[in-house]
């Protein structure tokens, strides 16, 4: 029974990571990404909303001028 | 699928971070492209020379771990001819913008072409002088605002493209930031071309030109890069009306010629021989 | 390759070329101009022959940026022009100073200013070539006075750029240039040369410029593992840019100290005759020549003139100066400009003797009678 629990509960990380200290809020990355992964936080810094809609495109990163979003492959 | 931390293995973490550019400043992205290119090829870090004049472009090499060298204005070509004369075996690659290259630079750039010297160039072409405050540059279109052009420009701007290949540069290409990916392998295949290769990197500057020419946000000036672009291979359908305010984007021209160090190191091995001759001789 | 087991006719331009190759030089970039065209002829003929390089680049603006690089990149370099072209340098000779790359520039001097007077002779670049770029440097200057003299002091111009990591200038002047006299030159693998210093640390450790106990620091060259950054912005000893007023004050003060604390190796001058003088002449270049002729000239005349002739103009050679004068009545400073280097003898003089200048600019040579002439009028 623990077993499944663990299984259900399993944390998904996000697909996307944005590391916030190099973001310059640009929008960018919220703009192109065509599955709308996105939204933005009071100060304009991108935040992942839906995470289960990223097909890992690379979209987002190879057009981040600040080199703020990296993958992890899932 | 493009790894996505590959930058970050590249880029000199002993600097401060976030870099220097604006909010959404194409020369990040043309950076990445960069990094990936050379990543794509197994280029040794060592082995990689890279080379700007002043701009804010020429701020790029001293974000990357390479043997990285930020000289004075307009000079980069010059001083990476010097460099790859010296020492043949590195990569050597000049990064900078419009206004280095063709403006004050663009003597050296025009000889180099014709010199045809192993180097590859990355013209990031953002029609302005950015870090002056929006100064108009060779390349700022007819009829745009610009902070030395208050009454719009009525100078005709370089074609940066059609110059390389007049000039006799070996590979000439062009795309955009918004066309990340294929920046990227056009970069990719200028490095492995033997001979002076050129890349135009189509980019915004949202901060100068994009605010005096009413263009909107970096957003907005990178997706509009998307509706003036045209491939090669659909452009020579086109006729040149309908090209007017185009960007065609891909590889213009790509030939062969002899290369300069190349044909040095020939008359350098046909005047040692006899000396080598002598000591054999003598031993 | 050259015979150099025979006296040979040869220019002073020739002189400085084969010094070249004798004291390592494998790269050389050029642009034609009089009356310096002969170093980069001759270079152009050489150079290949030691596995070197030559290359005529588009302007002098290239030809500085180019030895600049192939210096970085390992190679010891040298380029040469003459007035105007060496104005042209200017900035990127700033650079070098700024980010410590060692290489060798000729001035061949010719007259001014502008196009001024190409086949003739001047020597009105001495403050140019302490004073030209912007900013606070100190430059290593040096003037030959004949054909062999120009052999040694560009070895000795390699040396001390290897030595001390900044640009070297040779301030030859038309005549020396063009002239031609017998020399046997030395045996170019028995020239002393000095190697620049490389670093014996990890490429983790690495500084490009750091600040040792004498102010001099290892150089790597690109590709050798040794990754770093160079740029003409100020910097920290990373080479890494930086607007820190520590860090600036540090980086300003060591391109100041390491010309400072080795002035006795840097600073070198010839006397003749010197020893029981009163009336000093101060020459160098072409007119230290006329001024060794007329040391003689003056001694039948029963004045006790000696010559006093820096080879190093620039750091001037103040305690040298300073000690001959002590004994000196009378220094006449023969100078073909309306006078740059005299205002260093007043500085250095102040009020021990006469300080007077001979000055020529029309592109003829001082005679040892005019300088005689010049004694007889002040020495009383």
């Amino acid at each position: 029974m623990a077993e499944k629990v663990t299984k259900r509960y399993k944390p998904r990380p996000d697909p996307v990571v944005i590391y916030k200290k190099w973001c310059k809020a640009c929008g960018i990355c919220v703009e192109l990404c065509p599955k709308k992964v996105f939204d933005t936080d009071r100060d304009g810094y991108p935040v992942v909303a839906r995470g289960l809609d990223c097909t890992q495109c690379s979209i987002c990163w190879i057009h981040c001028p600040d080199f703020a979003i990296t993958s992890k492959e899932i | 699928m493009q790894k996505s931390d590959v930058t970050h293995q590249y880029l000199r973490h002993t600097m401060e971070f976030p870099n220097v550019w604006c909010p959404g400043c194409g020369i990040g992205i043309v950076l990445g492209a960069f990094i990936r290119a050379v990543d794509r090829l197994h280029i040794s870090k060592d082995d990689l020379a890279l080379v700007s004049g002043i701009g804010c472009t020429a701020r790029i090499p001293a974000y990357v771990d390479f043997n990285t060298l930020h000289t004075t204005h307009g000079r980069p070509i010059a001083f990476a001819t010097g460099v790859k004369l010296a020492n043949p075996k590195l990569k050597v690659v000049v990064i900078s913008g419009d206004g280095d290259i063709l403006a004050i630079g663009g003597n050296h750039f025009i000889h180099a072409c014709r010199r045809n010297i192993d180097i590859t160039v990355v013209v990031v072409n953002n029609y302005i002088y950015g870090m002056t405050g929006g100064q108009y540059s060779p390349t700022t279109p007819m009829g745009k605002r610009a902070s030395t052009a208050p009454y719009l420009t009525v100078e005709p701007p370089f074609d940066t493209c059609n110059l390389a290949i007049s000039s006799g540069a070996t590979f000439v290409a062009r795309s955009t930031v918004y066309h990340a990916t294929q920046l990227s392998s056009l970069i990719e295949k200028a490095l492995v071309k033997k001979g002076f290769s050129v890349v135009e990197a189509m980019s915004n500057c949202h901060t100068q030109y994009g605010r005096l020419n009413r263009e909107g946000t970096a957003v907005r000036m990178i997706q509009a890069f998307k509706n003036v672009a045209v491939p090669v291979s659909t452009a020579a359908k086109l006729s040149p009306e309908k090209l007017e305010g185009k960007i065609v984007i891909g590889v213009l021209h790509d030939i062969e010629r002899p290369e300069y160090i190349e044909h040095y190191q020939k008359i350098i091995d046909r005047l040692q021989l006899p000396k080598m001759a002598d000591k054999e001789e003598k031993e | 390759m050259t015979d150099v087991s025979v006296p040979k006719l040869i220019q002073g331009n020739q002189a400085c070329s084969y010094g070249a190759i004798a004291a390592g030089c494998r790269f050389f970039a050029g642009y034609p101009i009089t009356p310096s065209t002969e170093i980069a002829e001759t270079m152009a003929l050489e150079l290949p022959k030691y596995g070197g390089k030559f290359i005529q680049m588009e302007d002098e603006i290239a030809s500085i940026s180019a030895i600049i690089g192939a210096s970085i990149a390992g190679s010891k370099a040298m380029t040469a022009t003459s007035g105007p072209g060496f104005s042209l340098m200017q900035e990127n000779l700033g650079y070098a100073y700024m980010a410590e790359v060692p290489c060798v520039v000729i001035n061949v001097m010719r007259g001014g200013p502008s196009t001024g007077l190409p086949t003739k002779v001047s020597q009105a670049d001495v403050m140019q070539a302490n004073w030209g770029a912007h900013g606070d440097y100190y430059p290593i200057v040096l003037s030959p006075s004949s054909v062999s003299e120009c052999f040694d002091i560009t070895v000795r111009a390699f040396n001390l750029s290897e030595r001390y990591r900044c640009p070297v200038i040779i301030l030859s002047d038309e005549v020396i240039g063009h002239m031609r006299e017998m020399v046997s030159l030395p045996d170019f693998s028995s020239v002393e040369m000095i190697e620049r210093q490389r670093p014996n640390v990890p490429p983790e450790w690495y500084k490009h410029f750091l600040i040792t106990h004498d102010f001099t620091s290892p150089m790597a060259s690109f590709g050798e593992g040794y990754r770093f950054h160079l740029t003409g912005l100020t910097h920290d000893e990373f080479g890494l840019p930086t607007s820190d007023n520590i860090e600036i004050a540090k980086k300003l003060g060591k391109l100041k100290l390491k010309i400072e604390r080795h002035l006795s190796d840097i600073s070198q001058v010839n006397t003749y005759k010197i020893e029981d003088a009163h009336i000093v002449i101060l020459a160098y270049g072409s007119v230290a020549r006329a001024a060794r002729q007329a040391v003689l000239l003056s001694r039948k005349k029963r004045f006790k003139a000696g010559l006093f002739q820096p080879i190093t103009l620039w750091p001037f050679p103040d305690r040298q100066l300073r000690q001959i004068s002590r004994k000196a009545d009378l220094i006449v400073v023969a100078e073909l400009n309306q006078g740059q280097i005299i205002n260093e003898v007043r500085r250095v003089c102040k009020s021990h003797s006469k300080v007077v200048g001979l000055n020529r600019y029309d592109g003829e040579l001082i005679t040892p009678e005019q300088i005689l002439e010049k004694i007889k009028e002040e020495h009383r």
